[in-house]
């Protein structure tokens, strides 16, 4: 999935993730993490907006994660969302992981 | 048997409310892609609920997604990610005759198949929001196995009579309540009765809640977490009905351990319906 | 025999005592006439403080029955700033989010030194990072009365803002404007400080009654512009919450309680303020109702609904330390079955008599509990300090039932953990932990335990609520601090139950 244009998703409400995701030009993912639980769960937030794009087949953006104490659900839903309108695509793909 | 008393609405793009209501542990919870996601979020919603449904955080919960009407752009995604997701049941909203939930069943099939559900597993309830609707309820409560109840929705439904709630005994919903009431009892499945608006009016709530039981409906549609004790707690049976209840289990399975073929209590013959109403009351007294 | 003054003289040095120099030589109070039924009241703080005496290095203290809506502590300690004074420490029966301010006076040295039972904000947040080279104490309730009793707090100068004050000092803070309601904690240090000045912005004609600070212990009154802000005083709603989760844990709370043996005619409660608290009150009232169940009498910091209890005659007195809001505030005023009580009558350890040891019941939050029952109510999961001692670790020693009411996860945080943060209320003295995912009994209470299993409610291992918190959200990675201590947890009979450690960067 390439990443086009800038594409949002979430909310800044408890419990809840803002995600950005733009376009990096070809050079790979930036990762930028504000969370109010950065200390006890900031490295599993990392991994899993990593894994999250690369199911997507996102290798290009910068993504900028503010969480409010989201499940590790919630988070992989907002990525998906902003990597699907960032790319333009309407049609989501309900993949379930193997 | 399963209990469908409350069936909890969650809108489909709260991810707090999405990440936690189990805990009010109703029977059916509904994650609703409809009426309370507006049309710039029922993708991300989609994307939500699909996680939410994929994380296993409803157990023991009935799980149910209110799907966009067949007359929008959405519907067919929403079955999509609903069952893939491994949603229990699919709330068709705003049913008004049988070829809609023909649609819906064929389109189910086609998805079961491709994502190795078996075809059937995923049912259907049918909101029932119009006076056509109302009209053709027996045909759609009776029209594919797959459906397991019919839930009536009252506020499209009260504008297309052209009138409005009352409170009190509420006669402007007397003959839709009956009816599809009817339309579920023939045809063997449960029977929502519609959602109470006011989360602060305890009172008007449970007067609701006792009109609909008296009726026989099975349970309501809720919007708000309270609601869920006050509901199981009007349904819960009094002490007698469960005492006799026990009694009737007790008598059919010495029935059973004698090998008799007629089960009798007190000197009286029991049929099996009263025995399936035993059970009933039993299943409603531990979990209320 | 005619006087002979002599004689006396004579009589009073042999014998080492004073001898007579006249009826105003040790009264000079009384000499002017025209000064002495004014002489307390001074123009303004500055005159309040020189006329203390207070030095630099000195002790000042504060109470906290304003709460948020404080504004005697900025007022005092800006005062003192500009005065040049350095060194100070001040003991504060709590500090909350309204006291962030005082981050600046601590950065240049005004105050070096604090003893509060809570820290919050900003200010708890820069402590926690190691803004003060002395450790905060962190005391109880009634801890901070005994520590004061032991000297280790010496008060030079209490700073005490009330509702109402005459110019002689008879002070309270039930009558006014500025209803706050009991000053319990105030009582303690207008009892041992050694200069006590009440600030007031209602000067009232003398006698001002009730005294809840009296005359004789008042040196000074100020008359203030303000000395809090009544908008941000109540903490408790008196009116059902309608956070579904909270109407939730409050259900679990009171069927708990309900079903413990504790729960019979003539038991006594404290419960508390905050969403759940209040709910669970409400509830527990209507259980008292049906079963006509009453309770001989109600404490802590009291709210609306006790107060509704009290009314409806389901509870017999209310002992009042602290009250949350204005409904509470209005009945100490108004009814005497609802009382005034200090510190040290509500829960010091070595008073004579605390009304914490004839609690039966008490229902206490948590920020984390761990798998051996401790409370952590002062730190958040991040390791900051955010919360308060408060009368926890008082009231769940001393009473028969201790209900810690907590939800298992806050957004991502699991509240029940293996080992908590810090330790406020050892885990000995809790019975009972209800979250919104299950109920865990003490293990030492296995009576209980079946008590709650009989009446079918939800219960489960400590442990299994622990695994259950890391299903939902992981495992959170621990907290990494360095060695420096920010603050001291002082049980409270003073010993030092746990640390807080710096939080690494």
């Amino acid at each position: 999935m390439k990443i086009i244009k800038k594409g949002m998703a979430g909310t800044l409400e408890s419990s809840d993730v803002l995600v950005v995701i733009s376009p990096n030009n070809d050079i790979g993912l930036k990762l930028v993490l504000q969370s109010k639980v950065e200390k006890q769960f900031g490295s599993a937030i990392r991994m899993c907006v990593k894994n999250t794009l690369a199911m997507c087949g996102v290798s290009d953006a910068v993504i900028e994660v503010r969480d409010q104490g989201a499940l590790e659900c919630v988070i992989k839903a907002r990525v998906e969302a902003a990597a699907y309108r960032a790319a333009g695509e309407t049609n989501s793909r309900f993949e379930v992981p193997s | 048997m399963k209990l469908r008393r409350s069936m909890m609405f969650i809108p489909g793009d709260n991810a707090g409310m999405l990440s936690n209501s189990y805990i009010y542990k109703p029977d059916s919870v509904m994650f609703d892609l409809e009426d309370a996601v507006s049309l710039t979020e029922k993708d991300s919603a989609r994307l939500l609920v699909f996680n939410t449904l994929k994380a296993n955080l409803y157990t023991g919960i009935e799980t149910v997604v209110r799907i966009n009407g067949v007359e929008t752009p959405f519907w067919e995604q929403d079955l999509d990610m609903a069952v893939r997701g491994g949603v229990e049941v699919i709330r068709l909203p705003k049913t008004e005759n049988v070829s809609e939930v023909r649609e819906i069943e064929k389109k189910l099939e086609i998805i079961e198949k491709n994502c190795g559900r078996n075809v059937g597993e995923t049912k259907i309830i049918a909101a029932i929001e119009s006076a056509i609707g109302v009209v053709n309820s027996v045909a759609i409560a009776a029209c594919t196995p797959r459906m397991v109840a019919i839930a009536l929705a009252g506020f499209d439904y009260l504008v297309d009579m052209q009138t409005s709630r009352s409170s009190g005994s509420e006669p402007e919903l007397f003959y839709a309540r009956a009816a599809v009431l009817h339309a579920a009892r023939a045809a063997k499945i449960d029977a929502f009765d519609v959602a109470y608006g006011d989360v602060n009016d305890e009172e008007g709530f449970l007067r609701e809640v006792k009109i609909a039981k008296n009726l026989g409906f099975n349970g309501k549609s809720l919007i708000h977490p309270r609601q869920i004790e006050l509901l199981h707690k009007a349904y819960a049976p009094p002490k007698e009905a469960v005492d006799h209840a026990e009694k009737v289990i007790q008598a059919a399975k010495d029935a059973r351990e004698k090998g008799l073929g007629v089960v009798s209590l007190d000197g009286k013959m029991i049929d099996p319906p009263v025995i399936h109403e035993a059970e009933r009351v039993l299943l409603l007294a531990q979990n209320s | 025999m005619a006087y002979d003054k002599q004689r006396a003289d004579v009589y009073a040095q042999e014998h080492s005592l004073q001898k007579f120099e006249g009826v105003f030589e040790n009264s000079p109070q009384l000499k002017k006439k025209s000064d002495k039924r004014h002489r307390k009241l001074l123009p303004s703080l500055e005159d309040a403080v020189k006329a203390s005496g207070l030095c630099d290095g000195g002790t000042i203290s504060f109470h906290h029955a304003f709460r948020e809506g404080d504004k005697v502590v900025m007022q005092v300690v800006k005062v003192l700033s500009d005065m040049g004074f350095k060194n100070l420490t001040i003991a504060s029966s709590s500090l909350l989010n309204c006291h962030d301010g005082l981050v600046e006076y601590i950065r240049s040295g005004v105050i070096t030194r604090i003893f509060t039972s809570g820290l919050r904000g900003e200010l708890g947040e820069a402590i926690s990072n190691g803004l003060m080279d002395v450790p905060v104490q962190v005391h109880s309730h009634g801890g901070r009365v005994h520590l004061i009793q032991t000297r280790e707090i010496s008060i030079d100068v209490a700073f005490l803002g009330v509702a109402s004050a005459d110019e002689f000092g008879n002070a309270n803070g039930s009558h006014g404007e500025l209803s706050c309601g009991s000053l319990g904690y105030a009582k303690v240090d207008a009892q041992y400080a050694k200069y006590v000045i009440a600030l007031t912005q209602e000067l009232v004609d003398f006698p001002n009654y009730p005294a809840s600070l009296s005359q004789d212990e008042v040196d000074a009154v100020v008359a203030t512009e303000a000395v809090g802000d009544p908008s941000l005083i109540s903490v408790g709603a008196a009116r059902l919450t309608k956070n579904p989760r909270d109407l939730l844990l409050a259900r679990i709370a009171a069927s708990v309680i309900e079903n413990s043996p504790s729960f019979k005619d003539g038991f006594s409660l404290q419960t508390g303020s905050g969403g759940a608290a209040t709910a669970t009150t409400i509830f527990l009232g209507e259980k008292m109702v049906e079963k006509n169940i009453k309770a001989s009498f109600a404490l802590g910091g009291i709210t609306g609904p006790i107060v509704d209890l009290l009314n409806k005659g389901m509870i017999g007195a209310i002992a009042d330390v602290q009250s949350f809001d204005v409904v509470a505030a209005q009945s100490l005023r108004d009814n005497t079955a609802h009382t005034e009580i200090s510190a040290n009558e509500y829960a010091n350890a070595s008073s004579k008599g605390a009304y914490v040891d004839r609690v039966d019941v008490v229902l206490l939050s948590a920020l984390e509990v761990d798998t051996a029952f401790n409370v952590n109510v002062l730190t958040g999961s991040d390791g900051v300090l955010r919360g308060a001692s408060g009368g926890h670790c008082d009231v769940a020693a001393a009473a028969n039932l201790t209900v810690i009411v907590t939800p298992l996860l806050r957004a991502r945080m699991p509240c029940v953990v293996d080992t908590v943060n810090t330790v406020v209320t050892p885990g000995e003295t809790v019975d009972v932990v209800v979250t919104d995912h299950g109920i865990a009994v003490n293990p030492n209470n296995p009576d209980l335990e079946k008590r709650l299993h009989d009446a079918k409610l939800p219960i489960m291992k400590i442990e299994e609520l622990r695994d259950l918190a890391i299903k939902r959200a992981g495992a959170p990675s621990p907290i990494e601090y360095t060695d420096k201590v920010v603050a001291v947890v002082r049980y409270r009979d003073g010993s030092v139950v746990d640390v807080v450690r710096q939080v690494a960067q």
